[in-house]
């Protein structure tokens, strides 16, 4: 015992030689962390150091000389801090501005007259002052002298620096502080209401034996197939200035917060229903038989046992509805009006005012909820699973003809809201002018008349979809092998799981931003992605990653742990384990990543609507410009053609999946 | 190559080797673990292990749930680097290899059979990029097939398979390379008690019929016991006991070893010279266990070595310890009879005894009989009760 112990505290504990597949797997886990930190934790670093980046005239910087009229110059210098301190012109918060501030050097002289013969002279009393004479950059501290005409055309030029100041311009201006009240209010009321909604769909589904089932599942999903901004057009066709039932708005505009209401539960209710019938499929069945047992009445069981049991689905679709609707920018975009919500403003700061420094502050502010909302998520999800590996006996519902009536009537309103909502786009697209000439035609399709890039556009997503998932999957499923199967290297392996789990809590507006500031800086080496395909691909594949890669580890997980461990005792790389074994055996769950890379790389508006080029235009942003431009029977086709397209990709997904499945997991069958 | 033509010859030579083994012949040391220590964190899984085992051996490491047992073999195979200490291999040093590069093969309790590849490319897996030919493996997997008595199933899936048949093949793939070791973790611990007891005769069978020197880790005693050539009890993280089956279970030299292995009674006694033991009110005679007198020790004799005698019996080498008892309580276990006897005088609690059927009937055992058993002094062992394990066997 005591030799034991003085071995093993003398001794350095060993180090393994590392083999041959241990260095290709820690090479291989290194490119793709390098990626996850170039795609996304450098544009986060970029966006954040902007939003701390201030531009401000520094008055100290410029000293001014005035002749008299006959152009001899006997009054001394005076700087402009001098010259404001006794004229009053500009306060403290006027001289805040941004990178592209000019503040006239005539606004210190009052009675400045062109025509006059004064002369003036300007200079910088250090090197850091700049200044414009018309279009002509200047600096230095040589005097420059130019005619009162010449003097009309100098503007100053402000300062960079860092600190709080756009954080504190963004909350002592109230149209902008007032999009965080807005933004928490209409996600806490659709989350509300999604939540409620869905339970009661995925009740219905999971504990009544309604008929029909399998078409319900099918219709709750069919908001995924479309972009978020689709609700919000067929919402304006329904209830906007020429709606068909705008009457039963009594009065209301479904421009604002009743429309962005209505369009977020359409949005996020498959998310919702998911998650809850996830974690009510788990209930056990011995509970309720217990509570038949003790004579409880059926709403005391609800109560008791029902709601404690899906608790942690609740919650955890709570935070998902949430975080979809505060993030989510498309929508409040078409059916916003003047209700200002924080995604939109981004767009509004980035796009309308091209005032990136408050686009920057604005993420950041959007980025706290959703931050919340993804580590609140997370934790609940740990409890679930530890729910889910207890063994119970499934639940089978009795029939029960009152019961199962009531809920198909139930979630046959449901279908009818959802489906109803797309079928508006879809007529809405084929008619030739709602509401007056309801005739069908085509013409809507004739997307090359339109702003927003026309059927390139629409090519053009199928593209990237393409790109995004077949080397999205083959990104996140590689990198998520390497995690789970590299041994050692503890601390390399924790990393790589905080950069997977990260994009799900950046907002896709906030991703695309970063990316402004990160590629399109001169100075980054790979400037050259800006603009291109390729950029689109990776924003895309970076934004969609955490479900993804999730997605593939809970597959690696279900495979036993020692296959690698064999595989080694063999001599066998792991390369050929990967691709004979592992592989082979997680294709459902590779299949079920691309198809989701695929259909929201179809959908996705936020992060791509900062980055597309003219030459790569998307379907989804052309719906958004083409709303924005008054074309919005020709978004709705553009919207339906995403729908059809993710249709399509679907069935063909499935298809496929009993195919390969059919061939390759025959062993499945016993 | 080389290694199959170097096992098929000691395969031929099976016979000879077993023959050796029960011979207790010396053969050449093959695996040489020299103070090996193994921490997770401040827990010590581990405790400075030495061990040798020697070449075509079979040895299970035998001890309870977190002894160290598992982590032991993880460490040979290199799947776990141990903290300190070194493992030598057939000469060479494999103290901090990579596991691709150690020669053995290897079979899990959950088999780890790949799923979506057939029993034959199963066992072919380790067979490919070796340059052998199709048709060289082809041959080799269906020899294996044959070896482990399935040589109709090479096309199904595993999951096509019984249990004990999935361990069969999982067995044939970690032979196929010929490995210079073989290291079993808990192969049987999944499959039902019949197919169990089947399936260890067949391992040890296909283990002596290759000569392969083999690790085994059980927590199962039977197993160990009809297995293994030698026995290494494992109790938090060190070696209790090694030794041949008959010696770790006659001679457990630790009262962990002689508790874990097999039944006892366990009587607080006290040393009453070299070899002989007081107990209540009794002194009888012992194995010599070298105590002080006086020295509190656990006294410990197996059921089966309690011998039944008619009433009034006094005779033999040793009469003290000759002891009439009436019997309280009998339990027919099918094979034997468990009985509980009172009035021993030895301490609290009652004797237990097994007694053949045989003995039953010829001596009328019933529940209230007397009679007298003797409690044979060299079966009655003594364990030093300071803490400390030095005793005697």
């Amino acid at each position: 015992m005591t030799r034991a112990a003085e071995r093993v505290s003398s001794g350095r504990p060993l180090r393994a030689r590392l083999g041959r597949d241990d260095i290709i797997m820690r090479g291989y886990m290194t490119v793709i962390a390098v990626y996850l930190v170039v795609a996304l934790a450098l544009p986060l670093w970029a966006m954040m150091s902007k939003s701390f980046s201030t531009y401000r005239f520094d008055l100290r910087l410029y000293e001014f000389q005035v002749s008299d009229e006959a152009g001899a110059f006997h009054a001394p210098p005076v700087t402009a801090h001098e010259l404001n301190q006794r004229l009053r012109i500009a306060s403290s918060a006027d001289l805040a501005t941004n990178a592209d501030g000019r503040l006239p050097a005539t606004s210190f002289f009052p009675d400045f007259s062109f025509r006059s013969p004064v002369k003036y002279r300007i200079r910088g009393t250090s090197d850091d002052a700049v200044y414009l004479v018309g279009s002509d950059r200047t600096s230095g501290t040589q005097w420059v002298e130019l005619s009162s005409n010449e003097f009309r055309r100098v503007m100053l030029r402000p300062v960079a620096g860092r600190g709080l100041d756009n954080y504190s311009t963004y909350f002592s201006t109230p149209s902008l502080f007032h999009s965080i009240e807005n933004s928490l209010f209409i996600a806490f009321v659709s989350t509300v209401i999604t939540v409620t909604l869905a339970f009661g769909f995925a009740y219905a589904l999971s504990r009544s034996c309604m008929p029909l089932k399998p078409v319900f599942r099918l219709v709750a999903v069919l908001p995924i197939l479309v972009p978020s901004l689709l609700p919000g057009i067929a919402l304006v066709y329904l209830f906007g200035n020429q709606g068909m039932l705008k009457e039963l708005l009594l009065g209301h505009s479904i421009y604002g917060p009743i429309g962005i209401v209505i369009g977020s539960v359409f949005f996020t209710f498959p998310h919702a229903m998911i998650i809850i019938t996830t974690a009510l499929a788990i209930s056990d069945a011995r509970l309720y038989e217990a509570a038949v047992s003790l004579k409880a009445s059926k709403w005391k069981t609800f109560w008791t046992v029902t709601i404690p049991g899906a608790r942690y689905g609740l919650i955890s679709a709570a935070f998902v509805v949430f975080n979809l609707v505060i993030t989510d920018f498309g929508l409040p975009k078409v059916i916003g009006g003047q209700y200002n919500m924080l995604a939109v403003d981004i767009y509004k700061q980035v796009i309308g005012q091209q005032n990136f420094e408050m686009g920057a502050v604005v993420s950041v502010v959007l980025l706290v909820p959703a931050l919340i909302a993804f580590a609140v998520d997370r934790f609940v999800n740990k409890r679930q699973v530890a729910l889910l590996s207890a063994r119970s006996v499934p639940y089978a519902p009795q029939p029960s003809r009152r019961f199962d009536w009531l809920c198909f009537g139930y979630c046959a309103l449901i279908a009818v809201f959802l489906v109803g909502l797309v079928a508006v786009c879809q007529f809405a697209a084929l008619v030739k002018f709602w509401p007056y000439d309801l005739s069908l035609s085509l013409r809507n399709y004739a997307f090359d008349l339109m702003d927003g890039g026309g059927w390139d556009s629409y090519y053009n997503s199928i593209e990237m979809a393409l790109w995004t998932a077949v080397i999205g999957t083959f990104v996140v499923f590689t990198g998520a092998y390497m995690v789970e199967k590299t041994k050692g290297f503890d601390s390399g392996r924790s990393l790589f799981q905080l950069l997977a789990m990260l994009p799900m809590a950046i907002p896709g507006m906030v991703l695309g931003l970063a990316y402004i500031f990160f590629f399109n800086n001169p100075s980054n080496p790979l400037n050259a992605l800006y603009g291109t395909m390729a950029i689109l691909v990776i924003c895309t594949v970076t934004h969609f990653y955490t479900v993804s890669h999730l997605t593939a580890v809970t597959a690696l997980k279900q495979m036993d742990r020692e296959f690698e461990s064999v595989a080694a005792s063999l001599k066998q790389p792991f390369y050929k384990l990967l691709s004979r074994v592992t592989v082979p055996v997680c294709l459902p769950a590779v299949l079920d990543i691309s198809i989701y890379l695929f259909v929201n790389a179809m959908t996705t508006v936020s992060a791509v609507v900062f980055l597309y080029a003219p030459t790569t235009t998307l379907a989804s942003v052309a719906v958004l410009n083409m709303d924005d431009a008054g074309d919005i029977a020709p978004a709705a086709a553009m919207g339906m053609m995403i729908f059809y397209t993710n249709a399509g990709a679907r069935l063909v997904h499935a298809i496929l999946s009993r195919g390969v499945l059919a061939r390759t997991q025959a062993w499945r069958a016993r | 190559m080389h290694r199959h033509e170097h096992t098929a010859g000691r395969s031929a030579a099976g016979g000879a080797l077993a023959a050796a083994a029960r011979a207790d012949v010396p053969r050449p040391v093959y695996l040489r673990i020299d103070g090996l220590s193994k921490s997770f964190g401040s827990f010590q899984a581990l405790k400075d292990i030495s061990l040798t085992i020697h070449d075509g051996e079979f040895v299970c490491f035998l001890g309870p749930s977190g002894c160290g047992k598992t982590t032991l073999l993880r460490a040979i195979a290199g799947l776990d680097l141990q903290t300190s200490g070194t493992i030598e291999q057939a000469g060479r040093d494999i103290s901090t290899l990579p596991p691709a590069e150690r020669d053995f093969g290897i079979v899990f309790q959950s088999y780890a059979l790949f799923p979506n590849l057939t029993i034959e490319r199963n066992i072919a897996f380790g067979l490919e990029n070796a340059g052998r030919t199709r048709v060289e493996i082809a041959t080799r997997v269906a020899e294996l097939l044959e070896l482990v008595g399935l040589p109709d199933q090479g096309k199904k899936y595993p999951a096509h398979l019984s249990g004990g048949q999935q361990q069969r093949i999982a067995l044939a793939r970690a032979i196929a390379t010929a490995p210079g070791l073989l290291l079993l973790d808990e192969p049987l611990s999944a499959l039902d008690a019949r197919v169990r007891v089947h399936l260890r005769h067949e391992i040890k069978e296909l283990q002596r019929k290759l000569g392969v020197t083999t690790v085994m880790v059980t927590h199962d005693q039977e197993e160990a016991l009809s297995m293994a050539d030698r026995i290494v009890v494992m109790n938090h993280g060190v070696i209790e006991q090694v030794g041949t089956p008959t010696t770790i279970y006659r001679e457990p030299s630790t009262l962990f070893v002689a508790d874990f292995i097999g039944e006892t009674n366990q009587i607080a006694a006290r040393s009453a010279g070299a070899s002989s033991l007081a107990f209540a009110d009794k002194v009888l005679g012992s194995v010599a266990h070298g105590l002080a007198e006086g020295q509190p020790v656990t006294a410990v004799i197996r059921p089966e070595d309690v011998t039944p005698h008619a009433l009034g019996y006094r005779e033999g080498a040793d009469r003290r310890n000759l002891c009439d008892v009436t019997i309280a309580e009998m339990e027919f276990l099918g094979s034997f009879w468990r009985a509980r006897l009172a009035g021993a005088r030895l301490g609290q609690g009652p004797l237990v005894a097994d007694f053949s059927v045989n003995a039953v009937r010829r001596l009328d055992l019933h529940e209230g009989a007397a009679m007298t058993v003797e409690l044979p002094a060299e079966r009655l062992l003594a364990y030093s009760r300071n803490g400390a394990d030095d005793a005697s066997g």
